[in-house]
């Protein structure tokens, strides 16, 4: 987590340095096998490669599964869009945005595209529901999950009171870990078996979801906010719907503190609520999207400086850096869960030691 | 950094479908792998301890048993030693007994017949005594008739016995 967040701050320095590099080097030939294309008009006139434009397009969600670009070649898989606009629903393909070049320009029913986002001409306001990357990248990630798990439950039905075998020894132990390691260490004896369904498909969800991420042309689902705010969300209600008394007790009046001082520290705890599942949310995006962005930046550099002196050293380096991603993909899962078990163990607590 | 914006606004569409799809993998989850593998677990970490537990009483039944074994050896043993010495007794008695028994007949026969024998003595002595007299009387009769044939001898005799009688 530190690492990536090292090379983050490195990415952010390393960043403005390629974009003066950029202006230097505007007069080097245009290779395009390589460089990142956007085809405008007829296509005859090519944009200059633009590494910020290229990560943030890789960072962010789209409307069709875009995997390569070869010359004037999209390889890419149209997803459904579904949109509520002007009262009604309209359900289309996102091939209907594509204009003869293949450039998501066109409009369909008034709608159109614009910086990712389908807006209507008109200015109407748009309910885009459509089934993104993201939620694609989603759906296989639940596909995994099930056929993994399914699997797993099945061979414990065969094979009751054996010891584990194949797949399922493979994920007994992390089972058993957020089990006896997360839940019950952290919330103790009594409740945590109510909770650990939820601590699993947690960490499941987010384990499966940052290594589905690592793959090349796959979404980035849990380095996008509004994943990581569902999750939060998700947390911030599990834990304060089964908050005790003893833990709004420590809220709203802590104990063994001074009746002048709970005006300060009232607020101050209040905040906290809010800020538990806030940092939750902005640590698991950061962290992914952190990862994601040396990883890109590593492989712009190849693009920037076309030379394979660069190359030989950036390879390796995401090689290595890859490698660090899915340590990291697995912690960051293991730090929401642990994290998301002591909020939740501090909302069950019973207050035997006041 | 144009698109810097939309990687940090959630987009509604995207929450909608997350919230949806973490609800059915909590909820298909849970029913169908995390129930099913806890329980399993549960009875398997349950079995084990059971088969465990079991081990060690088992175990302790079997040095409970061998010590049992070992007391009733014993018993048995001290029990053999106690009917072979009470039987020993007893066959020292019974003999003791009986040696006092025959010894005791013995004795008795012996005086019997010592009192046989004392009381035979006695008779043959007082028949002997009484033959012995009846023999004397007859031998002095018959010298007594042999010597008193003739008339002084008689008289001699009885001078004889008359100065005895003075003598008296």
């Amino acid at each position: 987590m530190y690492f990536s967040n090292i090379f983050a701050f490195l990415f952010l320095i390393s960043s403005t340095l390629f974009a003066q590099e950029e202006h230097t080097d505007s007069t080097a030939t245009y290779d395009p096998s390589i460089a990142y294309s956007k085809a405008e008009g007829h296509g005859a006139e090519e944009e200059k490669f633009d590494p910020g434009k290229m990560m943030m397009e890789h960072i962010a969600d789209e409307h069709e599964w875009h995997f390569a670009t070869a010359g004037h070649t999209h390889y890419s898989i149209p997803l459904p869009c579904i949109v509520w606009n002007n009262g009604s629903l309209k359900v289309f393909s996102s091939n209907r945005f594509k204009d003869e070049h293949h450039n998501n320009t066109a409009t369909y029913e008034g709608l159109k595209l614009e910086e990712g986002k389908i807006v209507a001409e008109d200015g109407s306001s748009v309910f885009d529901v459509s089934i993104t990357k993201n939620v694609a990248s989603l759906l296989v990630s639940v596909l995994l999950l099930f056929v993994v798990f399914f699997t797993i439950a099945k061979s414990y039905k065969e094979r009751t009171g054996k010891a584990p075998k194949g797949i399922q020894s493979v994920f007994e132990p992390i089972i058993v870990f957020i089990r006896d390691e997360v839940a019950k260490q952290n919330i103790g004896e009594k409740h945590y078996r109510r909770f650990t369904p939820y601590l699993l498909t947690v960490f499941f969800f987010i384990w499966f979801n940052n290594m589905l991420g690592l793959l090349p042309g796959s979404a980035n689902v849990t380095g996008n906010i509004a994943i990581t705010l569902v999750l939060a969300v998700i947390a911030f209600f599990v834990t304060n719907l089964n908050g005790r008394s003893t833990y709004w007790g420590h809220i709203f009046a802590m104990p063994g503190v001074p009746k002048w001082l709970l005006v300060l520290l009232t607020p101050v705890e209040i905040i906290g609520i809010f800020m538990k599942p806030i940092s939750l949310m902005i640590r698991l995006f950061a962290n992914i999207t952190a990862g994601h962005l040396i990883l890109l930046s590593l492989v712009a550099l190849i693009f920037i400086f076309k030379s394979f002196a660069i190359a030989a050293i950036a390879v390796p380096f995401s090689v290595f850096m890859n490698l660090i991603e899915v340590l990291v993909a697995f912690l960051q899962a293991f730090i929401f869960t642990v994290l998301v078990s002591t909020y939740i163990g501090a909302a069950v607590e019973e207050g035997h030691h006041h | 950094m144009i698109l810097a914006s939309s990687i940090l606004e959630p987009n509604l569409g995207l929450i909608f479908w997350a919230v949806v799809i973490f609800a059915i993998l909590y909820f298909v989850l849970t029913k169908f792998a995390w129930k099913p593998i806890m329980d399993a677990l549960h009875e398997r970490e349950q079995s084990i301890d059971d088969a465990l537990s079991l081990a060690a009483k088992t175990r302790q039944e079997m040095t409970d048993l061998k010590a049992g074994n070992e007391k009733l050896i014993a018993e048995a043993r001290a029990e053999r030693d106690r009917v072979l010495k009470e039987a020993k007794e007893a066959a020292d008695a019974m003999i003791a007994q009986a040696k006092a028994d025959a010894q005791k007949a013995g004795a008795e026969e012996i005086e019997k017949a010592r009192n046989a024998f004392n009381q035979e003595k006695i008779n043959a002595v007082a028949s002997l005594r009484k033959e012995t007299a009846k023999l004397s009387i007859e031998i002095a009769e018959k010298v007594l008739r042999n010597q008193l044939a003739d008339p002084k001898a008689q008289e001699s005799l009885v001078s004889s016995l008359l100065a005895d009688a003075k003598l008296n």
